[in-house]
């Protein structure tokens, strides 16, 4: 047993220690004043493993959601974990034994850590990656625990607790605005939910607001595929398009927007004039005129 | 028993979800697929934000105003600090403190 691939291991995992431990307390806390006691905390965290799930688990199992609701509500909540799934293929290809574990427990903080691909060495990666990963997993499960064991003897009142998963969720959006430029996926996502709740009422609007999202990012997709109508349009995705150019750091005089494979996915690589860049998205999508062509060729 | 039959779902699908992509893709990434694992992520974070505040009753000040100032507080401090553990720390204290003593 090579004890340095362990230690390294758990020096790489020690970032994610403080969040996973304090996250987990607030989760156990908010799961026993649900009245889910400590056991219930231990399984959720061993075989869920999932943060903002387990948050969102807590009011499901509160507030009488059906098993279809559950299954559904889980699947778009986690459905990230899909993708960094799919970046990891290659990766874990060859992990042998420590495979079924690396992929059980690749969450955003884990999957963060490893998605860099350095490792110490090569021959012992994978036995390095599972211990990243074991190490990520205890903190998080001693989180849920000492949580669920503090909320019993807690001297104060732990009302309003439940805001932490809402907080939770508002510093995720908050973080995401500020570090992506294409604001339409979360403006989707908060107006397709507010407009279901609105119509279907608290009790039963996540299902059609998950539906009505994956369909209204669908047809925006099959919108920017066209990459000039895109520009021009004046489509809401457009001027979210146009806006990026006039901020682009990437300003090198001429003006182009380039529309291709990237841009099937809703994003496009815009530059405009130097001088320009200050430009309005209203001027900017008059005057700019805009080439697509496929990033395959522009590379 | 209800409870944990809704567990082991939520257990299931997580594990599927993170399993499905090394039992079913090989060699390139649907476009689709890509697309998806692009835009939904904030999407999703988008409805959970809605989805706690579900509840609210708007018209009540005793609950919208201690959401709205702890919604500013996070959002405030996350623009500030970016840093996602404070934010939350310090975004549920104040919605507990406005709970508890204030309204």
């Amino acid at each position: 047993m090579d004890h340095q691939v362990v230690r390294q291991a758990f020096l790489k995992s020690v970032p994610v220690m403080a969040g996973y431990v304090v996250l987990g307390i607030g989760f156990g806390i908010l799961l026993r004043a649900a009245g889910y006691g400590v056991l219930w905390s231990l399984a959720m965290s061993v075989c869920i493993y999932a943060g903002s799930m387990q948050y969102v688990g807590v009011d499901l199992l509160t507030g009488g959601a059906s098993v279809l609701t559950t299954a559904l509500t889980t699947f778009m909540v986690n459905a990230r974990h899909l993708f960094y799934s799919i970046s990891m293929i290659d990766r874990y290809k060859d992990a042998g034994r420590y495979k079924p574990y690396l992929i059980f427990a690749l969450t955003d903080e884990t999957y963060s850590l490893l998605s860099d691909g350095t490792v110490p060495s090569e021959q012992e990666a994978h036995r390095y990656r599972f211990f990243v990963s074991l190490f990520n997993q205890s903190y998080w499960v001693t989180g849920c625990v000492l949580g669920s064991l503090l909320g019993a003897v807690l001297p104060f009142s732990t009302k309003g607790i439940e805001f932490s998963m809402t907080a939770l969720f508002i510093a995720s959006f908050t973080e995401q605005w500020l570090t992506s430029h294409d604001h339409i996926p979360a403006l989707t996502g908060l107006l397709c939910t507010l407009l279901s709740l609105v119509v279907f009422g608290a009790e039963r609007f996540l299902i059609p607001a998950m539906l009505l999202i994956t369909a209204v990012l669908t047809l925006l997709r099959g919108k920017s595929v066209q990459g000039t109508v895109l520009c021009t349009a004046g489509s809401e995705s457009a001027q979210g398009t146009v806006l990026r150019a006039a901020g682009s750091e990437s300003a090198q005089g001429t003006v182009l927007c380039a529309a291709g494979s990237e841009s099937a996915q809703g994003t496009v690589l815009c530059a405009t004039g130097g001088e320009e860049g200050q430009r309005t998205a209203e001027s900017a999508q008059r005057t700019v005129p805009c080439v697509s062509h496929e990033r395959e060729e522009e590379s | 028993m209800r409870a944990a039959v809704l567990v082991a779902v939520m257990a299931a699908v997580t594990i599927l979800l993170r399993f499905l992509p090394f039992l079913l893709i090989r060699g390139e990434t649907p476009p689709y697929i890509a697309y998806l694992g692009r835009v939904l992520p904030p999407a999703i974070i988008g409805m959970l934000v809605i989805y706690c505040l579900k509840d609210v009753q708007p018209g009540d000040p005793s609950q919208l105003l201690p959401a709205l100032l702890g919604t500013a507080a996070v959002v405030g401090l996350q623009a500030w600090k970016r840093n996602s553990l404070l934010s939350i720390l310090a975004g549920t204290l104040v919605y507990m403190v406005l709970v508890q003593a204030v309204f």
